[in-house]
């Protein structure tokens, strides 16, 4: 079954020349202005983070397939990006050991153990994260910290780094609310504050995303009605749109996480229910969920839903016409 | 009103039976390998939740506490559940045998659900009153129906994966409920009587 070539779309169907690697690697090269400004914002850990995750995935995925006696497949670039993502994902400050087993947890159970990419049920960085999550809460949530230009007093002090809440958890815990929000949105945009490694610039990922259209490897189906969607509830609910757009993990998400192919609906139609959901449930988990940030939970509910997604956004047949009484 | 409306919530997605609480796991597993199926087990579930937490609640209260006979629970309400399940079992004999050959072995198995017993005593603990226990059975059914339709058409698809023969079947059936449970750990401490405005 595996070197079948039946392959899943509706029509039509245009043969092209862009194949597995070379879609990877643009991946990475669009996912590197945030790798960039992650290590920028938060110094050297951020690169070990980043180091560990890759190693991890390609390491996992390297081992695992040569247990199973399979082809070995680090070379479709693949492992490197969910090994970006899930360092990207996490808070920079987590041990390297707990990102390293994230991304073994990732490739090896979530995407080989499924039959290796392209059959994977949910996104590996994903469900990478929602198990250090799991596993590890108090270490993987305390990885949060200032971004370094912040932290010039705490080293002439001797000290590593300083322990941050989020913006978001900030939000949650009550400490920031109401109208104006105003004084986030340009730290927001650049990343000058705490959040997961890779998320908390929204200009180096639109970069990336910018990047990825003018390549057409995704469309702005899922990103633009799934950040559309958060903005518009996160407003009927009396909260400030734009903060909630520009925190958090939603555009990396959004325009990284929420396009794979694997584990999004085939189909426009399909795709647009897909990022409505996403940004429903991302929103009603940032406002009532016990959690502070929703993004990564969305996903990995609407990657649950998309095999049924699927059957119900079926085209229509050719010819076919709604059968009368 | 908005009671109920916490309780569906509660029931149907934050506690959802299968992936939250991990009761009815046994036809979870076993009657997922056809979309058409899963559907209606699901309607069976629904059912035989909605009219077990009645009937179940109308034993507790009106047969079991005058007694003072409490600490029979367990027995009788396994044997209500059971009567009730035979009754829609031959109702589904009658009027729809391809589901009836489909559910197989399976309808029976409804009985020893551990999540049909469960919702009729966590109703009781809970102290819901009739209406309450009717409505926390249906959301029961529906959230346990929602988790069984997601799993059978992620499990059709994965009928053409690649998967390595010691996972076949069972094992990576197991495995994709674990990670479906940990993605529906979103839901977990979502505050239902905030969100209906309660």
């Amino acid at each position: 079954m595996a070197d079948s070539k039946l392959i899943v779309t509706p029509a039509p169907h245009i043969r092209g020349n862009i194949d597995t690697p070379s879609l990877m690697r643009d991946v990475v090269i669009a996912l590197l202005p945030a790798c960039l400004a992650g290590v920028y914002f938060f110094g050297g850990k951020a690169l070990i983070s980043l180091v560990a995750g890759v190693a991890g995935c390609v390491g996992a995925e390297f081992v695992f397939e040569r247990m199973s006696k399979k082809p070995v497949t680090i070379g479709d670039w693949s492992a490197v990006v969910t090994g970006l993502l899930i360092a990207m994902v996490l808070p920079p400050h987590v041990p390297a050991w707990i990102v390293v087993l994230s991304g073994v947890f990732a490739i090896g159970i979530v995407k080989l153990l499924f039959g290796g990419l392209g059959y994977n049920v949910f996104n590996p960085a994903l469900a990478g994260r929602a198990f250090a999550t799991a596993a590890w809460s108090a270490l993987a949530a305390t990885g949060y910290i200032w971004p370094a230009s912040a932290q010039g007093a705490a080293w002439a002090r001797g000290i590593d780094a300083v322990t941050s809440a989020t913006p978001l958890t900030l939000l949650k815990m009550g400490e920031i609310g109401g109208t104006s929000m105003s004084r986030f949105y340009m730290p927001l945009f650049l990343g000058n504050v705490a959040g997961s490694l890779g998320e908390t610039s929204a200009l180096a990922l639109l970069i990336g995303a910018v990047y990825l259209l003018w390549r057409t490897h995704i469309s702005l189906r899922i990103p633009m009605s799934y950040i559309i969607t958060v903005a518009v509830v996160t407003a009927l609910y009396g909260q400030d749109p734009l903060f909630h757009v520009l925190s958090g993990g939603l555009i990396l998400g959004a325009f990284f996480m929420a396009t794979d192919y694997v584990t999004s609906p085939i189909n426009a139609k399909g795709q647009v229910i897909f990022g409505i959901g996403c940004g429903v449930l991302t929103a009603l988990i940032r406002l009532f969920g016990g959690y502070p940030e929703g993004v990564a939970y969305s996903i990995l509910i609407m990657n649950a839903a998309v095999p049924m997604i699927d059957r119900f956004a079926r085209p229509k047949r050719f010819g076919e016409v709604k059968a009368r009484a | 009103m908005k009671q109920l409306l916490v309780i569906l919530f509660s029931q149907a997605l934050v506690n959802n039976y299968m992936l939250a609480r991990i009761l009815g796991t046994c036809p979870f597993i076993g009657v997922s390998q056809q979309f058409e199926t899963a559907t209606g087990m699901s309607l069976a579930v629904v059912f035989v939740m909605t009219m077990a937490s009645v009937i179940t609640w109308l034993v507790q209260h009106f047969i079991l506490n005058p007694l003072g006979m409490a600490y029979l629970q367990t027995v009788s309400f396994i044997l209500v559940i059971a009567a009730l399940v035979q009754l829609i079992e031959m109702v589904i004999k009658k009027n729809s045998p391809g589901l009836y050959r489909a559910l197989g072995i399976y309808l029976p198995l409804i009985t020893t659900n551990c999540a049909v017993l469960g919702v009729a005593i966590i109703n009781i603990s809970s102290n819901y009153n009739l209406v309450e226990s009717a409505v926390s059975g249906a959301a029961g059914g529906l959230g346990w129906g929602l988790a069984i339709m997601l799993f059978a058409a992620i499990r059709e698809r994965q009928r053409l994966a690649p998967i390595s023969q010691a996972m076949q079947g069972f094992p990576i059936a197991l495995v994709t409920t674990g990670l479906l449970a940990m993605a529906f750990l979103g839901f977990s401490g979502f505050d239902v009587a905030r969100f209906i405005g309660l």
